[in-house]
């Protein structure tokens, strides 16, 4: 764990792995319902850091924290939602080609995976999730899409991710959803937020 | 809801609907958008006895035009500009008291980008997750002004219209200086580099927007280090240097996470309210900050 100073009112932990983020991440949480953090106005998790934002004096939080004893995640820890998922995406044959299995064994592959929320980025409600074993990483797009469909499950290195509204993006796309990633007049706006686990159901075209 | 509006006769080139913006929601992938030169801002709602968080328009370079369609009180501050109502020049950085139908006409920034309309009472357009503010970014929050646009005005608060205060002019725009705290990826950069950073004129590169303020023609920060930052949550100052090692400090309606390291923080305040008022052009350098 490395922390860093950011200005005056933010700090940066660095840490080793994915898995010590998404458990750093959680222990915030718990000490920040508990009022032992203190204030805090954001706090962001992101690939391999998590940044606390808006904090009083930085380099002493960094200090205390320092000293926690900070446990593994569990795995069942977080909030479980299933998405439906049709696999009609333009990549699936790629993917499958990539992966070395059938097409019809994609869906199966992604269904049988209980995907984590790690961080949120790029657009409001777009959740990067982490989950597929290292053999099922595939790369992006050698040329990216001007305008991805809303919905889009796609898949691009160690995450997974569904697009919540109409972008350019360079991921591979396997499927769609008819789930609403992102509406600010709902309580929680995202379905995604960091932290919660996600299975994709297969449901007929 | 009072009844009262505003309806929008001229646009102006970029106006937007701005108040504290909504920090909170970074974890979700929302920006924290808001006024961009937030003394302005408070000074406008603080002249007019509106709460701090009271929504008002921010327009760029050319102003903008009004018609009240109730009586209203309005003040305009941030960029100094020409002010008239129903053609008849009023106060800048004042009260200025509207009847029903009367035409107000912010007109073209003297100096500075970034003019503040507030109205007493503050624009009550729908707010999404607790804020009013355009955000550019993400598309959150309400439609950048066009023409024949109806903005409602809602119910004034107990405070009465303060009337005086002491606006603050943009500086004189000869230079903009940027207090800037190294950290937290300043070791990615040559140490010279660094060194060199501290003596740097830049300039305010015409490519700047409500994101970030870009520089152009300075010294450029060389990487220490190869290799790829995996992206990480970005705040409000933070000063990015692309691989074409020009730096840009972000403004905010910044993304909420990034993956060019940050070579340094400037402090939100006077420093990043200057920097939104700076025009393309304008000599840029960075001093180490306290």
């Amino acid at each position: 764990m490395r922390p860093l100073v950011v200005g005056g009112e933010a700090l940066l932990i660095e840490l080793g792995s994915a898995a010590q983020v998404a458990a750093l991440h959680a222990e915030l949480l718990r000490r920040r319902d508990t009022g032992e953090l203190g204030a805090v106005r954001d706090l962001v998790p992101a690939a391999r850091t998590v940044l606390l934002d808006g904090v009083r004096e930085p380099g002493a939080l960094a200090e205390r924290i320092a000293r926690w004893e900070v446990p593994p995640l569990a795995e069942a820890e977080g909030p479980l939602v299933t998405v439906p998922v049709r696999y009609d995406g333009p990549d699936l044959a790629e993917v499958a080609r990539l992966w070395g299995v059938a097409e019809r064994d994609v869906a199966r592959i992604v269904g049988e995976t209980v995907f984590r929320v790690a961080f949120c980025g790029f657009a409001p409600g777009f959740g990067y999730l982490t989950g597929l074993p290292e053999r099922f990483h595939p790369p992006r797009r050698a040329t990216p899409r001007t305008a991805v469909p809303a919905g889009s499950l796609a898949l691009a290195g160690e995450y997974a991710g569904v697009y919540p509204r109409s972008s350019p993006g360079g991921w591979q796309l396997v499927g769609t959803t008819d789930a609403v990633l992102w509406d600010p007049e709902r309580e929680p706006a995202a379905l995604f937020a960091p932290g919660v686990r996600v299975r994709f159901e297969e449901v007929a075209g | 809801m009072s009844g009262a509006a505003l309806r929008v006769l001229r646009a102006g080139a970029l106006t937007t609907v701005q108040d504290l913006g909504r920090p909170g929601y970074a974890h979700l992938g929302v920006p924290r958008s808001g006024a961009l030169d937030a003394g302005a801002h408070a000074l406008a709602n603080r002249l007019l006895g509106n709460r701090p968080d009271a929504a008002a328009l921010e327009t760029t370079l050319d102003g903008v035009g009004l018609r009240a369609l109730a009586p209203l009180t309005v003040a305009v501050t941030g960029a100094p500009c020409a002010v008239r109502v129903s053609g008849r020049a009023v106060a800048w950085g004042a009260p200025v008291r509207l009847r029903a139908g009367a035409e107000l006409e912010v007109g073209r920034a003297e100096s500075g980008v970034r003019a503040y309309v507030a109205v007493r009472g503050g624009l009550c357009v729908p707010p999404v997750l607790g804020s009013r503010s355009t955000d550019l970014l993400s598309g959150l929050g309400p439609p950048v002004l066009s023409a024949g646009t109806v903005l409602p005005v809602g119910p004034a608060g107990p405070d009465p219209v303060r009337g005086v205060d002491v606006p603050a002019l943009p500086g004189m725009q000869g230079e903009l200086v940027l207090p800037l705290r190294p950290g937290p990826r300043a070791d990615w950069f040559e140490p010279a580099s660094i060194a060199a950073l501290w003596r740097a004129r830049f300039r305010v590169s015409p490519a700047s927007n409500r994101i970030g303020l870009r520089t152009e023609a300075g010294a450029r920060l060389i990487r220490a280090r190869g290799g790829e930052l995996p992206s990480e949550g970005m705040v409000l100052g933070a000063v990015q240097v692309p691989p074409d090692g020009l730096p840009v400090v972000f403004l905010a309606d910044h993304p909420v996470t990034g993956g060019y390291p940050v070579v340094g923080v400037v402090p939100a305040g006077p420093a990043l309210d200057a920097a939104a008022q700076a025009r393309p052009g304008v000599p840029v350098r960075f001093v180490r900050a306290r």
